[in-house]
């Protein structure tokens, strides 16, 4: 059983969502992360990169497979998690904590609110 | 419907991620492919391989029957192995195996599980001819394979045989686990270990024997995920992935499986031998990453605009901590210590041509 975070929005391509004040902090759920396997390399976009709802916005290498992963929101990345950098594990670790991939200034905040809730995702995940 | 192995239950025991490989529910990793991968560098492995083909060769004729069908010289001692290819007339690889030699007349081919259906039409289709009879095991044969430095000191707890005795590529009947089996100096790891060949209806025994037996070396079980970035840190080839029917041994850099130096007749030899002396227009070769990234298969190589290559394999090799690939290049750019790049999504990574394998510490015995 992965884990399956409250209070948070999820995307059918496995990411999750959360809102931040103005801003939206991303990454990639406990199952896909599972799925994966040992993540090695986290390539993330450029601070001030578009980010285009159903997009890739950068990718994720584990041992065996390379995953894109994808903006759940149109806007602008504000912030990307240098700490992936010297290390990717944080990924597997802690996906919804220090694993947490980018930050995005959403232009229409109601697209969040058009993502997977919980139960949606638990649902999708087969969890 | 994927058919499972006589340890499928064991695999799921163990919580291992299950996939489907080859017609076969097979486990891909138990707790994680690198944690699996160190294991067997450093202490011991258990692998169960049972997906893999057997067919038994008996009969007068078949050391002649395999020297035909086969690229290396099936001339070896009973008790010994070899590995080889097995190719088309116009060079091309049908499979590659592993061939024990049980007696004067007696021969065991283990072949790719992929691979079985063709290469069992293949084997089949030449035996006009000859006087042998050939037998398809697969679905009753059990394959455990032990890998790592410490294989020996676990499989000696297991049987009485003279394990000392088997060399590199040899093997011998015996009592394993209290079961009949072949056991067998061979592997796939770069390391010292056994495969061991039993009745599928032996499997557990076999396997409950190894997990146990290993619990003082802290054997883990492994999962083809492993096997894969194993085999690939020694720069083992993988049909379907570096080699298939469009490439040739020689293009491979498998010549010393070509008994190209004995008068021998079999399939493929003319082409091959005309490759020999008039050299490949490609080979394939080992890429050691030299910027940020895993070029996987299928990934372009290029030298500036000019595609020069395509990577075959490619994975991070967790003993190294880098990139390593295979790849099959122009044979202009074949040598050590060429510089190009690989398109990843868009970007270009550098990768250098390097020498196999890429990972020399192993505790192989040869």
């Amino acid at each position: 059983m992965s884990r399956i975070d409250e209070g948070i929005r999820y995307t059918e391509s496995h990411e999750w969502v959360k809102k931040d004040g103005e801003d939206y902090i991303m990454g990639i759920t406990d199952h896909a992360q599972h799925e994966m396997g040992e993540i090695v390399m986290v390539e993330l976009p450029a601070q001030g990169a578009q980010a285009v709802r159903g997009e890739a916005l950068g990718a994720i290498e584990a041992v065996k497979t390379a995953e894109d992963f994808y903006a759940p929101l149109d806007g602008k990345v504000v912030k990307v998690n240098g700490e992936l950098d010297g290390n990717p594990g944080l990924v597997n670790e802690d996906p919804y904590g220090e694993g947490w991939l980018v930050v995005i200034r959403a232009v229409d905040p109601a697209q969040y609110d058009e993502l997977l809730s919980p139960d949606q995702y638990r649902t999708l995940a087969g969890e | 419907m994927e058919k499972k192995t006589p340890l499928f239950a064991k695999h799921m025991a163990l919580g291992a991620d299950i996939q489907p490989f080859a017609g076969y529910l097979m486990p891909i990793r138990y707790d994680g492919v690198t944690g699996e991968h160190m294991a067997v560098r450093r202490s011991v492995g258990a692998f169960d391989l049972s997906h893999m083909g057997e067919f038994r060769v008996r009969g007068a004729g078949a050391t002649a029957f395999l020297d035909h069908l086969l690229t290396n010289d099936a001339e070896v001692q009973p008790g010994k192995a070899y590995y080889s290819t097995m190719c088309y007339p116009d060079g091309g690889i049908v499979d590659d195996l592993i061939v024990y030699r049980i007696s004067g007349q007696e021969y065991l081919m283990v072949v790719n599980a992929s691979n079985i259906e063709k290469d069992w039409a293949w084997v089949e289709s030449h035996m006009t001819g000859f006087d042998v009879s050939i037998t398809d095991e697969s679905d009753e044969t059990a394959l455990v394979a032990i890998q790592g430095p410490n294989s020996q000191a676990v499989a000696a707890k297991l049987t009485d045989a003279p394990l000392d005795g088997v060399g590199y590529y040899e093997h011998l009947t015996g009592t394993f686990a209290g079961v009949p089996a072949l056991i067998a100096r061979t592997g796939y790891t770069g390391e010292d270990g056994f495969e061991i060949y039993t009745n599928s209806r032996d499997a557990e025994a076999v396997w409950d024997g190894v997990m146990e037996a290993g619990r003082e070396f802290g054997i883990v079980p492994v999962g083809l995920g492993a096997r894969d970035t194993l085999r690939l840190e020694v720069g083992y080839p993988l049909y379907g992935n570096d080699i298939d029917h469009s490439v040739t041994p020689i293009e491979a850099k498998l010549g010393w499986v070509v008994k190209l130096k004995t008068p021998k007749d079999f399939i493929g030899r003319e082409i091959l031998e005309r490759q020999r002396d008039e050299k490949p227009a490609r080979n394939l070769v080992g890429l050691s990453v030299t910027g940020k990234g895993f070029p996987r298969h299928g990934t372009p190589l290029f030298q500036g605009d000019r595609q020069v290559g395509t990577v075959t394999s490619g994975s991070i090799a967790p003993a190294l901590n880098t990139g390593v690939c295979l790849g099959l290049v122009e044979y202009g750019v074949r040598k050590n210590g060429t510089e190009m790049e690989a398109e990843v999504r868009g970007k270009r990574i550098p990768v250098k041509v390097v020498g196999i394998p890429f990972y020399s510490g192993g505790s192989r015995k040869s």
